[in-house]
Formats: C-alpha cells, sequence, structure tokens
C-alpha cells in the first residue's frame, strides 16, 4: 500500500542525506520526496510517499525514528488527511490544441500561467491522482515538460505534527 | 574563564569527560591536535601502526569496559583507513568516538589534497555524526558525540573536525559540558509495564521454554540480572556468539550458543520450544537459519531497547521496547513468588534437552592420536586450562574463531570479544591490545588464524612500542579454514585461493620486533609451550601452533534448513 509519510527534521547538514540514505541503504523504495523550511527556522518537513505491505512501513517508520537528525514523524495515511502536489505543465499549444488545452485546464481548474505562440504552460495542484489525470488527458495533445514537487501532506482537524 | 584553541579544546575535553587512552595516528589535518595532545599528560595516546588497528583497539577496549573507546585519525587516507573498523563497531553496537581530522573548512568541496567526504562514506555505518562548523561548537559537540555512543543502542560516532577549527591562534571560551539534550534522542529504558506483565504470565504458563539472549545483555550490563531471573525460573538459556558470557556457561541451565555453528541441545531446544523469550537479540541470520522455518511451535517475547530490531526478521508475540536491565528487572519482581504453572512440564522439557545433549557428549570432535596433527579444538581446550578460563579471549575470524566460542567456556561477560556481526579478519589482534592496556594484569588471548594475522600483524610494532603482553595463539591450518570448508561443503572441493601458499616463518618474524615465538606441532609439545607462554603475563608471546588442515566447524547449520537441520560432522546430520 501506499503510505505519506511527514517528517521533522534537524534543519541540519546532512540530515537530508541521512534519510534518503536510510531508504537505499535498507532497500525502501521512494515514490516522491518533498522539503521544505517550516515556520520554526530549526525545522525542516519533509514528505515521502512510499509504497510496501505493513512490515516494510513499521520497518521504515521506526528506522526513520532511530536517526537522530528525525524530530517527529506521521504516517498521514493512518488517519484522515489531505494530500496536494503542485505540478507545472508544458504542452504543445498550436492551432486547435490552443482550446483544447484551455478547456481541459479549465475543467482540473487549473491556471495556465505561461503563454509563448507554441506553447502553455499549465500549474495545477490536487492529489497525486489528479494530476496523473491530468496529464493523461494531455497527453495526445503533446506534452513537452513536467515538473511536479512531490506530495505534501498534512492531517486533517485537530491533529498536529510540530513539536 | 578560560580560552582555549580549538585543538586545547579537545585535548581538554577528552581529559574532563574521564577518556584515559586513545588509539591513533597522525597526519596534516590533525596535526594541531597532535600538538595539543604532545602538551599535556592526561590521557594517553596509543600509536598504532594502520588507522584500522585504532579502531579496532578503541573497539576491544570498549568491549571489555562498556565505556567509549576513542579515535582520532587524519583526514583521507587515515579516516578511510578507519571505516572497516567503524562498520564492525557499528554491525555489533560498541561505543565508540572517532575524531577525524578534515581538510580546511574553505577548502572542503574542492577535492583538496587528503579531503575525502568522511561524513559521507560512513553513514551507513555510524550512529550518527558531526561535522564542526566553529572552534566554539567543539565542547557541546564532543558532548554530544559520547553521549549517543554510550546511550541507547551504543555505536560509534563520527566527529569531522576541519582544520582551521583546531587552529592555535584562535581561541574561545571552553567550558566543559556536563550534560547536553538532543531533543529527537530520548532512549526508553523502561518497558511497558502491561506488555512485561503479558511476557511473565505466558513464561509461566509455557511448557517448553528458552531464553536466547544476546550482546545486548553485554552492552547493557544485565548479566547480573538476568542470571537472577533465569535461576529463578529455571529455564533453559541459549545466548548468541555475541551474548556469550551474559550467563554463566559452565552453569548447568546453559545450553552454550546458538545459530549456524551453535550447540545442537541450543538449536534443538530452539526448534522445540513453545516460548522463546529473546532478550537484547536481534534475530538474524546466522541464527535463525531459515526464518520461515524458524521454531514452528514458539510464541515470541522480544525485549530490546531498540524498536527497529523488533519484528525485523521473525515477528514478536509481545514486543517490549526496553533497556534489558530494567525490563528483566521488572520481570524479576513479577516472578517474585510465583512458580511456573507445569513443573512436571518443565521437568519433560528437561529431559528431552539433557537427551539431546547426551547424543552429543563426547562425540563433538576426534582428538588427535599420537603422531598425528592437532585438532584446534583441543588447542582451545587446552589453552583454556592453562588460563583457568579467566582470560579475557579476543578472536579474529574464521574456523578458530567458531572453535573459540565453542571450547571456551566464559563465566563473566565482557569477556568473549569478537567481530559478530561484520566477520572482519584482522579484528582479533588489535582489539587485543586495546583490551591488554586497559587490563595489564590479566592474562588476554588472541586466538587467530595465519590468515587473519596476517592482516593485521604490523601492529607487533605498537606492542613493542607500549609493552602490550597479549599472548597470540595462532591456529595454524595454512589455509583459510573456514573459506575451505564451504568449498568443501558447496564446491566440490575446490579450493579456490582459500590455501596459503607461502606462509612467513612466523617465528622468526616475531622475533625480528624481540618477542618471543614458540611453535607446536605435536601435542607432548602443546603443555609445555602454554606453560612458557603464559609464565608471566606481561610478556607478548605467539604461539605458532600447526594444527589440522582438514577440520571442519560442526554443528553446522544446513542451508535454508530450521534450526534443527545441522551437519554434526562430515558424516552424520540431523
Ligand atoms: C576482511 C575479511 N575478508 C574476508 C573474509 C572472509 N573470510 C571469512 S573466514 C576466512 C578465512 C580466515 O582464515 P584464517 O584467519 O586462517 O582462519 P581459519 O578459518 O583458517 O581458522 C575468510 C577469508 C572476512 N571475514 N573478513
Ligand atoms: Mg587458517
Amino acid at each position: 500500500m501506499r503510505h505519506i509519510i511527514s517528517i521533522l527534521l534537524e534543519n541540519e547538514p546532512g540530515a537530508l542525506s541521512r534519510v534518503v540514505g536510510l531508504f537505499s541503504q535498507r532497500n525502501f523504495n521512494i515514490e516522491t520526496l518533498n522539503v521544505a523550511p517550516t515556520e520554526e527556522p530549526s525545522l525542516s518537513r519533509l514528505t515521502v510517499t512510499t509504497v510496501g505491505d505493513d512490515r516494510v512501513i513499521e520497518q521504515i517508520t521506526k528506522h526513520l525514528n532511530k536517526l537522530i537528525d528525525v524530530v517527529k514523524l506521521v504516517d498521514l495515511t493512518e488517519g484522515n488527511h489531505i494530500e496536494r502536489e503542485l505540478m507545472l505543465v508544458k504542452v504543445k499549444a498550436l492551432g486547435a490544441a490552443r482550446d483544447e488545452v484551455k478547456r481541459t485546464a479549465d475543467i482540473f481548474r487549473a491556471q495556465i500561467v505561461d503563454v509563448t505562440p507554441s506553447v502553455y504552460t499549465v500549474q495545477i495542484t490536487g492529489d497525486a491522482g489528479k494530476l496523473d489525470a491530468f496529464v493523461q488527458a494531455m497527453a495526445p495533445i503533446g506534452i513537452l515538460e513536467v515538473a511536479r514537487t512531490g506530495v505534501s501532506g498534512i492531517a486533517r482537524g485537530d491533529k498536529l505534527l510540530s513539536l | 574563564m578560560e580560552l582555549l584553541s580549538g585543538a586545547d579544546m579537545i585535548a581538554r575535553f577528552l581529559k574532563d569527560e574521564g577518556v584515559e587512552r586513545i588509539f591513533g595516528y597522525p597526519g596534516g589535518a590533525a596535526l594541531h591536535i597532535y600538538d595539543a595532545l604532545f602538551r599535556q599528560d592526561s590521557v594517553q595516546h596509543i600509536l598504532v601502526r594502520h588507522e584500522q588497528a585504532a579502531t579496532h583497539a578503541a573497539d576491544g577496549y570498549a568491549r571489555a569496559t562498556g565505556k567509549p573507546g576513542v579515535v582520532l585519525v587524519t583526514s583521507g587516507p587515515g579516516a578511510t583507513n578507519a571505516v572497516t573498523g567503524i562498520a564492525t563497531a557499528y554491525m555489533d553496537s560498541i561505543p565508540m568516538v572517532v575524531l577525524c581530522g578534515q581538510v580546511a573548512s574553505h577548502l572542503i568541496g574542492e577535492d583538496a589534497f587528503q579531503e575525502t567526504d568522511i561524513v559521507g562514506v560512513t553513514r551507513p555505518v555510524v550512529k550518527h555524526s558531526f561535522s564542526i562548523r566553529h572552534p566554539s561548537q567543539i565542547p557541546e559537540v564532543l558532548k554530544k558525540a559520547f553521549y549517543l555512543a554510550a546511550t541507547g543502542r551504543p555505536g560509534p560516532v563520527v566527529v569531522d573536525i576541519p582544520k582551521d577549527m583546531t587552529a592555535p591562534t584562535e581561541r574561545y571560551e571552553y567550558v566543559y559540558p556536563k550534560k547536553v539534550k538532543i531533543r529527537s534522542y530520548n532512549p526508553v529504558t523502561r518497558g511497558h509495564a502491561g506488555q512485561i506483565k503479558k511476557a511473565v504470565d505466558m513464561m509461566l504458563k509455557s511448557r517448553r521454554p528458552v531464553f536466547y539472549t544476546g550482546g545486548g545483555i553485554v552492552t547493557g550490563h544485565a548479566s547480573e540480572a538476568l542470571t537472577d531471573l533465569v535461576q529463578r525460573l529455571g529455564f533453559p538459556i541459549t545466548t548468541t556468539l555475541m551474548g556469550i558470557g551474559g550467563y554463566p556457561q559452565g552453569d548447568r541451565q546453559s545450553l552454550g550458543w546458538l545459530g549456524m555453528h551453535g550447540s545442537y541441545e541450543a538449536n534443538m531446544a530452539m526448534h522445540h520450544a513453545d516460548l522463546i523469550i529473546a532478550i537484547g537479540a536481534r534475530f538474524d541470520d546466522r541464527v535463525t537459519n531459515n526464518t520461515s522455518k524458524f521454531c514452528p511451535t514458539a510464541k515470541i517475547v522480544h525485549v530490546d531497547i531498540d524498536p527497529s530490531s523488533i519484528s525485523k526478521t521473525v515477528r514478536a508475540d509481545v514486543p517490549i521496547v526496553g533497556a534489558a536491565g530494567s525490563v528483566i528487572d521488572e520481570m524479576i519482581s513479577l516472578v517474585q513468588g510465583r512458580e511456573p504453572a507445569s513443573g512436571e512440564a518443565l521437568a519433560e522439557w528437561w529431559q528431552s534437552i539433557d537427551g539431546w545433549r547426551g547424543e552429543r557428549e563426547g562425540k563433538l570432535y576426534e582428538p588427535s592420536e599420537a603422531g598425528e596433527a592437532l585438532k584446534p579444538q583441543e588447542v582451545i581446550e587446552a589453552v583454556y586450562r592453562a588460563t583457568r578460563g579467566e582470560a579475557f579471549v579476543t578472536t579474529d575470524v574464521g574456523q578458530h574463531q567458531m572453535f573459540a566460542a565453542q571450547y571456551y567456556k566464559f563465566a563473566k561477560p565482557n569477556r568473549f570479544i569478537t567481530s559478530g556481526g561484520l566477520g572482519t579478519m584482522g579484528f582479533g589482534f588489535p582489539a587485543a591490545m586495546g583490551v591488554k592496556l586497559q587490563f595489564p594484569q590479566d592474562d588476554v588471548v588472541c586466538f587467530t588464524g595465519e590468515g587473519s594475522f596476517q592482516m593485521m600483524m604490523q601492529e607487533l610494532s605498537t606492542c613493542k612500542q607500549f609493552d602490550v603482553g597479549v599472548k597470540i595463539v595462532n591456529l595454524n591450518n595454512q589455509s583459510l579454514g573456514m573459506v575451505r570448508q564451504w568449498q568443501d561443503l558447496n564446491y566440490k572441493s575446490r579450493h579456490a585461493h582459500s590455501y596459503m601458499e607461502s606462509l612467513p616463518d612466523f617465528a622468526k618474524l616475531i622475533e625480528a620486533y624481540g618477542f618471543t615465538a614458540l611453535k607446536v606441532t605435536t601435542f607432548d609439545e602443546l603443555a609445555p609451550a602454554l606453560e612458557r607462554a603464559f609464565a608471566d603475563t606481561s610478556e607478548l608471546v605467539f604461539l605458532d601452533i600447526y594444527v589440522d588442515p582438514f577440520e571442519h566447524v560442526y554443528p553446522m547449520q544446513v542451508p535454508l534448513g530450521s534450526m534443527r537441520d545441522m551437519l554434526l560432522s562430515k558424516t552424520e546430520r540431523t
């Protein structure tokens, strides 16, 4: 099963490489990885999506917790949560395709954020499934480039991942 | 307020931390630190002849004392030479602090002379690592390094120190930090009370229980508590290779150690048990054999300080995260005044175990007959007698290591010092140095093989410089015996590079360093040679003992089988 694990990490040099190294060292898999500082400057928040059965996920969370730089973590998929990813897509936009891209973008509530005579750059946010669907819809028209941020997420309700 | 340079802070910190001795080797990036060591006399520096030996010596010290071993090396090749020893300590959860010189900060990333990203290189084999960014951080970072190395599940910690951090011209305030806090690191000690109660109830109800304990008993200083618990319950106990000495091996309840080359009765008892009480052990592949066939009728209680060790390879029915000593103490208080539910079942269980013991009695190996080559097993037994079972024993890796573990019986923890997890040839001799320097009055014996010894024999020079009187027992089978054994069993005796052509005359080699060497080829020569060798504890003696090159280590578990599937000799199997 796919899991989204969010980690509060010491904002120290080398901390990220320890997390990433752990995954390759122990043969765990990383589907997406996303990391940025939090409102508390000494902490980064890192979100990783991974796939594995319960035994593997248990090992992943235990080994992550063992890293000295990992302050706290949560497996968001264990409860209700919000999952978002942002994607920028460059698509060919010539002739009739120009309208087609615009229409499809509207349906997906995506925005066209940059325009040239032949290319639209579309920005879209949503869960990974929505982004995949958009990529599929655009594929016949001609995707030129895709940049995805990787999944970020947060628990619903009062639950917090903080110090 | 005291102003010190980074280098002087390091020397001062080591003193304030109570470090008596460090092992190291100098080089450019570490020279400010070496100069600071020169100008003090609280901390003794042992100059090894290869950085790997520094780590093994520090490791031996740590295993014998329970305190972190300390290593100092220079950048680049100095640090990379230390990697094998760091990995060795990591695999066996040994507390160690490794101080590595590094090129000056402004050169980092430029492929400067002797620059290696040692934090990167060692990342998978350390508990944690630090890079010093400012000299004023030194006291706190070092304190954290020692704290992390020695607490929780111990392990090696690397501290990377760019040369400019130790410059003699820059001075900063030094205060010894008595305590440090790391917000993300709070090792558990006490186990969950409910889980412990559940485990104890299962123990008292079980009909065929067995304790299976590991290195966590030794590193957790829990051997007395364990002995108390096991004796109150009257259960059998087997230990891992790393757990040897955690329970007195001469005691009737001890089944010896288990696993690939463990005792017949230990492996049989595990296989037939209905309850396994694992404490400070990690169900590794050299113990479990095929996990899908592992102990089919047993429920498993697993106590470990490291949650990630629990249910990693074998699922625990009752997981307990906690320090061995604390959990065992709680178990004792719950057991007090209660009896195992079925004394009769336990008596029957002991009958089965005694039966297994009886089956192999007197058949473990065939002693040599007059005119035949000595058997390695009888040499270990003779050394055991000559040292009254009281020596510190280190080993290298191979058949001799397994024989030492099988035939030297340990009554105390911290006495059997071996590279169990990584299986590092070359470990034994420098580890023995580290032990002997700390315990000059004790006999320290290194069982080695001619293959392993040649990986670290340069340390004879260190022993000469610092008068280190270890006893080296070279079980010379003129081959990489353990490799040869596998080739006999799996490759139709095609001995690809497992024999040693052109062995040196070890006696001459040893004599070149001014030490005594005795060559033994017959049984009759053995006893007098041992008497001579152990006459003076302070003297380094090398025993070059020629043993049967064709001997195999048995029992040996059959690959992919269960615990009870074992070869018992070249012709028998279970
Ligand atoms: C550094 C290292 N290289 C290779 C091995 C693989 N290995 C395991 S045992 C062994 C043979 C050891 O020979 P020796 O020291 O003579 O011991 P013996 O088995 O003959 O008693 C080898 C090569 C190892 N454990 N460590
Ligand atoms: Mg050999």
